[in-house]
């Protein structure tokens, strides 16, 4: 029987959404949707984990299964869904304070069992939920009502974590790039294994305009970079600009007088090392370089649903189905008259 | 020196015997030989192994001593018995740490190596014990140097001196096996599994071993061995049983009862590891084993597992339960079904690692937030880990919920005969999960309920991959039946009590209390968990000798029995002994009004049969 055919409304669950008006949640939701029917899969099979914070509440308003789980925890509980049902496609939704501060320690193993999970990590640098503390993505010195002189943490940076526990998939994109954003949710759908992606979001409530460089509409050119598999690492209005490697370290040039594009550096998101993909992630605006958007990582490796139900298989084959008789008679036992 | 002796056989009831040594000395091993010998000659037995903190503490001090005990019997036997018989010590600190529990008259195995200036300074020991002349007057003392006996034993086997002197243990285990004329063919056997590849180290284990069994059976001094006939248990098939092992199986044979895989989600601590690693070895019936990276995730991937509608478990001990509160909140707001297992040991935080202790009651009851409550059931005994972790599971699933279910680090390790079941007798739990609903586009058509209610309270498993039933849970407050999130005021209230009647009406489902003795007189005892078997012990003597006494053993404390309240007034006084500071007492004081006495030790191991029975007559008495 072929599938009917869905639409982004029927994702759409009959809850009224409350995010503040103007949220960048709301543009992640609606991609959401967007690429939900493009996947193949019915409603049933789709789950969204999340853990807590304003976009955990995300999958309240998705009509797919769900659970709003507690703080940090949801890589965990989509641990085990995943492992008992590798096949539901399995979401997990959390923000920067969610995925980095209290989860962190779940967010680093999920990734590195390479678990078929697609996490999707809402970052706008702040404690929304909790009325406005600084995050773990804040940058030092970031005055808010916990640190009103300044926050004195350093921050920490969502790929390089990600790419750091062995992502075999890490992109960003931003909230109000819209088109971005759907075909970056879409590759991550398709990758099989963890895939991170960290999405670029506005908190107009705490945090407005944290990412505004990199959205505004004059000035994104020069300061985010489109990464394209196989392409050279050019950005700008005018397309001018590039980043080379000097020995190990990036550094951006101005094309033309002498630099060609085939002196940039290329990106390969397919290499089997990560030492690019983390060059990229640490390319960052304040140090005068364009942020990447875009897939800075895709390879393939073993899935831990895959393997433990691998497991399974092997130890069937080799001791027939598990039979209670024979487990309880096995070894040494006495007969008593 | 070896002159065959006269030897003579005396007839015993029971007897009971510990092995004690430094922790590298093979003392676990030894134990658990002897108890599957005696087991295997129809004994009933019971054992009570005592692992040191220290994985590898200096050798010869005290704080490396590891000991091993068995009690076995012709007769019915619940404990591991109060004080030793025979006491194997292979080195000072072993002696002075263990000698107070052997009783005088009893048989004491020394083996004298180690027994220099170091060592003894090592145990703590000011001159050497075995020259004071009172040790040979109260005690059958047998000196011998193992070491050197082991040694000569396995001579021109090529082993390598260190190698030689792991054999010892078996060379001690030889000599009890000859004192108490067991047989050494099961033992010969576990060698042949277990070196069979180290032919050579096989062999050498079973020289020591044989040549412990003739020096008994040829050295002068040794002309007794005791005989402990057969214990007249119940007919049928048995084996020796462990208690996290008996919970290990238990689990397996629910999930394949009720044709659900089986996910464990654990971090691994002491005494519950064994759980995890029992487990790993059932692949083969479809368990899922997930070494989580921290309890926390343990719990938490074990709620994902339940809400994939299989059966989900997780299993620790006291500070990881701990880290798991937040976890169990989520667990019971979502009503989902799943075992939450608390292996106890000795706290409060690390506290004592490898003791036992039952003070995680409270916590299991209460230690959440908010008003979240959750049935709590725990085991009397290693084989009952069995049956009572089944009643556990059907509890989750009959009324979606997670169960609390409690054991301790006695029941855990301690062994004993389990007669093994029929399949067919055992209960199968009926998992029901709701169909997809009517396809209907209608605007009016009947919406999935995740919330909806039936005869027990419970709400439907709808599991994700079901079309029509698609529905999200979580750990805000929900509005019954839709499961929409709701912050209604009295939809809240409505719900904590609809949530604590459901975990109330357990009580309509599961048997009246039973109990041992009359159901009236002049004292209950009333107690749960490891102390069952002392307690009972302690109440069949003192029935003996014509008090007025019962016994009522809880499994389920939460809810307790619908007839406990009635039952506990129908005596003049109640007794409740408990390793922790009064925990169950004080909660049937707070529910049922009652001036329940508390009998408590906390020392990191079980009680003792002749203070409980004290205690019991001095309540009669006053
Ligand atoms: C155990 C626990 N600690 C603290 C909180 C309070 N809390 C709720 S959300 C949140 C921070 C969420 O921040 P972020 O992940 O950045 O999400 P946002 O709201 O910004 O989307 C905190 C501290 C909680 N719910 N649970
Ligand atoms: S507080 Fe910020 S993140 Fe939360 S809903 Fe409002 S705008 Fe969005």
């Amino acid at each position: 029987m072929p599938l009917p055919v869905l639409t982004p409304n029927d994702f759409a669950s009959d809850q009224d959404v409350r995010w503040c008006p103007g949220c960048g949640d709301y543009s992640i939701l609606a991609q959401m949707k967007k690429v939900m029917p493009t996947l193949g899969l019915p409603r049933e099979k789709i789950v969204f984990i999340s853990g807590i914070g304003c976009s955990s509440r995300f999958p309240y308003y998705m009509n797919t299964y769900g659970m709003h789980s507690i703080h940090g925890r949801a890589p965990a509980v989509a641990t085990g869904l995943k492992t008992c049902r590798p096949d539901l496609q399995v979401w997990v939704i959390t923000g920067d304070g969610d995925g980095l501060s209290i989860g962190g320690n779940h967010l680093m193993h999920a990734i590195r069992r390479n678990m078929d999970l697609n996490i999707v990590l809402f970052n706008n640098r702040i404690y929304g939920l909790t009325k406005g503390q600084y995050s773990p993505t804040s940058p030092a010195g970031k005055k808010t009502k916990s640190t009103p002189m300044g926050s004195i943490d350093n921050p920490l940076h969502p790929l390089s974590i990600a790419i750091g526990a062995e992502a075999t998939f890490v992109a960003r994109s931003i909230d109000t790039n819209i088109k971005h954003l759907a075909e970056t949710l879409k590759r991550a759908a398709d990758h099989r294994g963890t895939a991170f992606v960290e999405v670029y979001q506005n908190c107009n409530v705490f945090n407005d305009g944290a990412w505004s460089y990199a959205k505004d509409r004059n000035t994104k050119a020069e300061t985010t970079l489109e990464l394209e598999h196989g392409k050279p690492l050019i950005f700008g209005k005018d397309r001018d600009k590039g980043v080379r490697l000097n020995g190990l370290e990036p550094e951006v040039v101005a094309l033309g007088g002498g630099i060609a594009e085939d002196d940039l550096l290329f990106h390969d998101e397919r290499s089997p090392e990560p030492s690019l993909a983390y060059l990229l992630s640490r390319m960052r605006y304040e140090d005068g370089f364009p942020e990447p958007i875009g897939v800075f990582r895709a390879v393939e490796k073993p899935k831990y649903d895959d393997m433990i139900n691998d497991q399974i298989e092997e130890a069937t084959k080799m001791h027939g189905i598990g039979d209670l008789e024979k487990l309880y008679n096995a070894g040494e036992t006495w007969e008593v008259e | 020196m070896a002159t065959a002796t006269e030897k003579h056989v005396e007839n015993l009831d029971e007897a009971t015997v510990r092995f004690c040594g430094d922790s590298g000395d093979g003392m676990q091993l030894a134990g658990t030989q002897f108890t599957n010998t005696s087991a295997l000659a129809g004994n009933d037995v019971a054992t009570f192994p005592d692992f040191p903190a220290e994985i590898r503490a200096p050798r010869g001090t005290k704080a490396g001593v590891s000991g091993f005990q068995i009690h076995f019997s012709s007769k019915d036997i619940y404990t591991p018995g109060d004080t030793v018989d025979a006491l194997v010590a292979m080195n000072p600190a072993a002696l002075i740490t263990n000698l107070d529990d052997l009783r005088p008259g009893g048989i004491l195995i020394v083996n004298t190596d180690n027994f220099d200036k170091k060592g003894l300074e090592q145990a703590g020991y000011e001159g050497n014990p075995l020259e004071d002349p009172e040790l040979e007057e109260k005690y059958k003392v047998h000196q011998m140097d193992m070491t050197k006996l082991t040694r000569s034993a396995v001579d021109g086997l090529g082993l390598s001196v260190k190698e030689a002197d792991r054999c010892k243990n078996f060379f001690a285990m030889g000599l009890v096996f000859w004192l108490y004329d067991r047989s050494l063919d099961p033992t010969l056997r576990f060698i042949d599994a277990k070196f069979g590849k180290k032919p050579e180290i096989a062999q050498a284990n079973v020289a020591a071993l044989k040549a412990g069994y003739h020096y008994g059976d040829t050295v002068e001094g040794w002309n007794t061995q005791y005989l402990v006939e057969k214990a007249k248990l119940p007919p049928g098939r048995y084996r020796n049983m462990m208690g996290n092992q008996a919970l290990a199986w238990g689990l397996v044979t629910s999930a394949k009862l009720s044709h659900k895989r089986l996910f464990l989600g654990a971090y691994p601590i002491t005494p519950a590891s064994d759980i995890l690693h029992e487990l790993a070895k059932h692949k083969h019936f479809d368990v899922l084993t997930f070494q989580a990276e921290d309890e926390i995730a343990a719990v938490t991937s074990t709620i994902g597992a339940a809400f994939a509608g299989e059966m989900a478990v997780t299993a620790s001990s006291g500070p990881g339960i701990a880290l798991k509160g937040e976890g169990l909140g989520l667990a019971v707001i979502t009503e989902l079904p799943m075992i939450v297992i608390n292996v106890q040991r000795g706290g409060p935080s690390t506290g004592l690692p490898t003791k036992t202790e039952q003070s995680d009651l409270l916590q299991a009851m209460y230690g959440r937030n908010g008003e979240c409550p959750m049935p709590v059931i725990a085991a009397s005994s290693p084989s009952d880990c069995f049956d009572a972790i089944q009643e556990a599971w059907r509890i989750a699933v009959e009324y979606m919920t997670p169960v609390f279910f409690l054991t301790d680090g006695y029941i855990a390790n301690g062994s004993e005969p389990w007669r093994i079941p029929d399949v067919s007798e055992l209960n199968k739990v009926r998992v029901k999960h709701p169909d997809p609903m009517p396809d209907s586009n209608d605007e009016g058509a009947p919406k999935f309920m995740p919330y909806a209610r039936d005869e027990k309270l419970a709400r439907p498993w709808a599991v994700p991959g079901t079309p029509t039933l698609e529905h999200r849970i979580g750990g805000l407050e929900k509005q019954d039946g839709s499961g929409n999130v709701s912050y209604d005021p009295a939809n809240h209230e409505h719900m904590i009590h609809t949530r604590a009647a459901k975990i109330a009406g357990i009580a309509n489902g599961i048997p009246e209390q039973a109990v041992d003795g009359p159901d009236s007189g002049d004292l209950l005892v009333v107690s749960w968990g490891g102390p069952y078997g002392a307690c009972a012990t302690a109440v069949h003597r003192a029935q003996a000798k014509g008090l007025k006494v019962s016994h009522a053993h809880l499994r389920y404390l939460n809810p307790f029995p619908r007839n406990l309240a009635e039952l506990l007034g129908r005596f003049k006084k109640v007794l409740v002994p408990e390793i922790n500071c009064g925990q169950l007492q004080m909660i049937l004081r707070a529910e049922f009004l009652i001036d329940a006495i508390p009998y408590n030790r906390v020392q990191g191991k079980p009680f003792a049969v002749h203070e409980l029975l004290e205690k019991i007559e001095e309540c009669v008495a006053s």
